[in-house]
């Protein structure tokens, strides 16, 4: 086994592009879930609508990439308004399927053959639209060393990336130790008891829908960005889900968590890849065992059975605490 | 008939890349998130440029194969090439460029009553961007649009609608009764029609068993499986440790994600036949065809529910099961066995579950993904009829079934599970504890 080739990849994908999109897609999660008691399946739409809204604009209608960021914020925001106006009143787990029917509505919109012209099918858009942010890319080559590896655009993206993680968490710190974020979490712990004080709870439950929904957008963006290219069944349920998993894996509610589980998440992933693939073809395990055409199969069966697992027997997550986490909707 | 049929194989179309061996075709199917892995595995599926299949296969609208079907294959570099399809319809092409490829099914060949569906797509475009993956290409064939009156169709789409409906009612059915007895909101149940399909074709396929011995042979392991042995072994533990409703959801998407790849493992991503009645030619009645093995298998769908719903309302068990729903504790507190009474209802959702797994295998045949196609469906049929309302479940699965199919009069086949989403989500605007629902349901 190529230890040393493991180690680099699983570090490089620890700090990696991957990792970055993940908490941010967890974040946004943790404004709903974490913080407000949201139970929104519906996270990879955001996400699908920010890439499609940097992807879109460029490549079709030739709006400079700055101008498409505000419009994905924008259409973050209506997204939001549209899925929360009819949900917001209902139960959580009206919410959970009518937010993850919304997603999967975008998905399927945006790889129909219908609307081909504009948003490329199933095939998605692939195109130089990030032309303007990687022509203010200072780094000439990328990093190559023994520990970590990224070509010149990701080292640009992973740091630009990083930084935004950065002044996002710091944002949602200031904001969930605000009076508004005390608001929140009593939102989570009992409804009523914030209507007693003459509260509007469905307003507050908007503008935590908005939130993390932008937030979530962003790591739309970045997604599209390091790629490059944008493709409808990137952005299905299993994007939710694994969010969920990185924001559960890292603890909910807490502002640090989805950072934290998103680097464990994909430091795991990477690691049992590699490990599996390694031994497969060095035929340490067995062909008639896993092929090696299996090894992704296996790694998402572990990432099944782990997600139980987290559920089971820790469901605070690693820094979670569990008095303040309500996992439980009143049914 | 028409199934759900686009769901299965159509979602198999986007996890297209299918049976070739490079390390990123695979990954790249595994998951709907799978780009995600570009990034982190870039140096692993730099190995080497496998040549890389176009592949397909070409049937009638009730899956009969087609053989003998011309397709030209143009490309880059001059590339052409002509290929037929074989006796099971199947056709495929190697090359060894990326670029785009223009591939052109010869109509002529199509046999007296079959044409493309949609006219202009005679000709598809396959962009291969890298090599070694595999692309799985569809040429939609009906009889033509322009030669079935409105009426006809509309005739056609209902009929479709309702067999579609009674498929999402039998697995709602017991989703519901799960929901109202224990309150688990369960994304794991697509899963169970799933493995209902695979037990029937192993039973069939594998073993050599006769369909009709294997359905019912299936049906009773299924609800040994998926009910007995699944609640027996994970929810009622969970219950036990006084775990929460919303851990035991995100449980059963860890538990759906687990199987649904554990499936894909055992069996490859191939959507497949029962040998048996494979090609069943479809009976006239007037304005609407149907093939005899839709009508059987839909017959006893039918009758499964009349006898689930005479279970709910007449027996004793039936009976707890609904005091139960109402109220666990009143019900525990009157004598009742509340553990039996969820335990009952579990083995009786899975076994209508595991038969609506049984009439698509029969009628479309089975692939790793049928489960999680129908999920949102079943949800949606759920959601519409009222959680936890065992009625409320049939008639909002008739209605997704039934506005599903019928949609496609005005909207684009591809866009119908949209239109039924769409539905589900205004209806919970005007009635938010769905059509039969209670109102103290809502949050």
């Amino acid at each position: 086994m190529d230890f040393l080739f493991i180690t680099q990849q699983t570090l490089s994908a620890t700090i990696g592009v991957n990792t970055i999109i993940f908490a941010l897609a967890a974040i946004g999660l943790n404004m709903h879930f974490g913080y407000t008691g949201l139970l929104n399946f519906g996270q990879a739409g955001f996400l699908a609508i920010g890439a499609y809204s940097v992807a879109v604009p460029v490549v079709s209608f030739g709006v400079p990439l700055w101008i498409a960021f505000l419009i994905g914020i924008f259409n973050s925001i209506i997204f939001a308004l549209l899925l929360g106006i009819p949900t917001l009143r209902l139960r959580a787990d009206y919410l959970a399927i009518v937010t993850i029917a919304a997603a999967e509505i975008v998905r399927q919109i945006a790889r129909s053959a219908t609307f081909n012209e504009w948003l490329g099918g199933s095939d998605g858009i692939t195109g130089k639209f990030g032309k303007d942010f990687f022509d203010l890319n200072p780094f000439k080559s990328g990093l190559d060393t023994p520990i970590l590896r990224f070509n010149a655009n990701d080292l640009w993206v992973v740091i630009v990336g990083w930084s935004l993680v950065a002044v996002i968490t710091f944002v949602m710190w200031i904001m969930v130790n605000s009076p508004w974020g005390r608001l929140m979490r009593a939102i989570r712990e009992d409804e009523d008891a914030v209507r007693s004080l003459g509260k509007n709870v469905y307003l507050y439950k908007m503008q935590s829908l908005i939130i993390g929904g932008v937030i979530g957008s962003i790591g739309g963006f970045v997604y599209a960005l390091s790629r490059q290219s944008v493709q409808p069944d990137n952005y299905g349920t299993a994007l939710t889900f694994f969010a969920y998993t990185v924001l559960i894996l890292g603890g909910a509610a807490r502002v640090f968590s989805p950072v934290v589980g998103a680097m464990i998440f994909w430091f795991l992933i990477v690691f049992i890849e590699q490990i599996l693939r390694q031994g497969v073809s060095n035929n340490l395990i067995p062909d008639w065992l896993i092929g090696v055409n299996q090894v992704g199969q296996i790694r998402f069966m572990l990432m099944g059975l782990g997600l139980m697992a987290l559920m089971i027997f820790r469901p605070q997550g690693i820094f979670g605490d569990k008095k303040e986490l309500a996992l439980d909707a009143k049914a | 008939m028409n199934l759900p049929s686009d769901t299965v194989t159509k979602s198999f179309g986007r996890h297209s890349s299918f049976r070739k061996s490079s390390s990123l075709a695979i990954l790249l199917l595994l998951s709907v998130s799978s780009a995600l892995f570009l990034g982190s595995n870039a140096s692993a599926t730099e190995t080497e440029a496998a040549p890389t299949k176009l592949y397909g296969t070409i049937t009638d609208k009730d899956g009969i194969a087609l053989p003998n079907i011309g397709i030209s294959v143009t490309g880059p570099e001059e590339f052409t090439k002509n290929v037929e399809t074989d006796a099971q319809g199947n056709w495929e092409v190697e090359i060894l460029t990326k670029g785009s490829f223009n591939l052109t099914i010869n109509q002529d060949d199509l046999p007296e009553g079959q044409s493309l569906t949609d006219p202009t797509k005679a000709t598809i475009r396959a962009n291969v961007f890298s090599l070694g993956n595999d692309l799985r290409l569809l040429f939609p064939i009906g009889p033509g649009i322009a030669k079935a009156s409105m009426l006809e169709r509309s005739a056609q789409l209902a009929l479709d609608g309702l067999i579609l409906g009674l498929v999402i009612g039998l697995a709602a059915l017991g989703l519901n009764l799960i929901f109202g007895t224990t309150g688990l909101t369960n994304f794991a149940h697509g899963e169970i029609l799933t493995l209902g399909g695979l037990l029937i074709y192993y039973l069939s396929a594998v073993l050599k068993f006769p369909v009709l011995v294997a359905a019912p042979i299936g049906v009773l392991l299924g609800a040994f499986i998926s009910g007995f042995l699944q609640d027996r072994y994970l929810w009622k533990p969970l219950r036990k440790r006084g775990t929460g409703l919303i851990a035991m959801l995100v449980v059963s998407i860890g538990l759906a994600i687990f199987l649904r790849y554990f499936f894909l493992f055992l069996f490859g991503g191939d959507t497949r036949q029962l040998p048996q009645y494979a090609g069943q030619a479809g009976l006239e009645f007037g304005l609407v065809s149907i093939t005899p093995k839709s009508i059987l298998t839909t017959s006893i769908g039918i009758i499964l529910i009349i006898l689930a719903t005479l279970w709910l309302l007449k027996t004793r068990m039936g009976k707890a099961s609904r005091a139960v729903s109402d109220n666990p504790a009143l019900a525990s507190a009157s004598g009742i066995d509340v553990q039996k009474v969820i335990r009952a209802v579990w083995v009786l959702g899975a076994a209508l579950a595991t038969y609506a797994g049984v009439i698509i295998t029969i009628n479309q045949g089975v692939s790793f993904l049928m489960g999680q196609d129908m999920l949102l469906l079943i949800f949606a049929a759920v959601t519409l009829g009222g959680l936890g309302t065992a009625n409320g479940a049939l008639v909002g699965s008739l209605i997704i079934g039934l506005f599903v199919q019928l949609s496609t009069l005005f909207i684009p086949t591809e866009l119908k599970y949209v239109g039924a989403l769409i539905i589900l989500i205004i209806i919970l605007i005007i009635r938010p504890q769905g059509i039969l629902g209670k109102k103290e349901r809502i949050g």
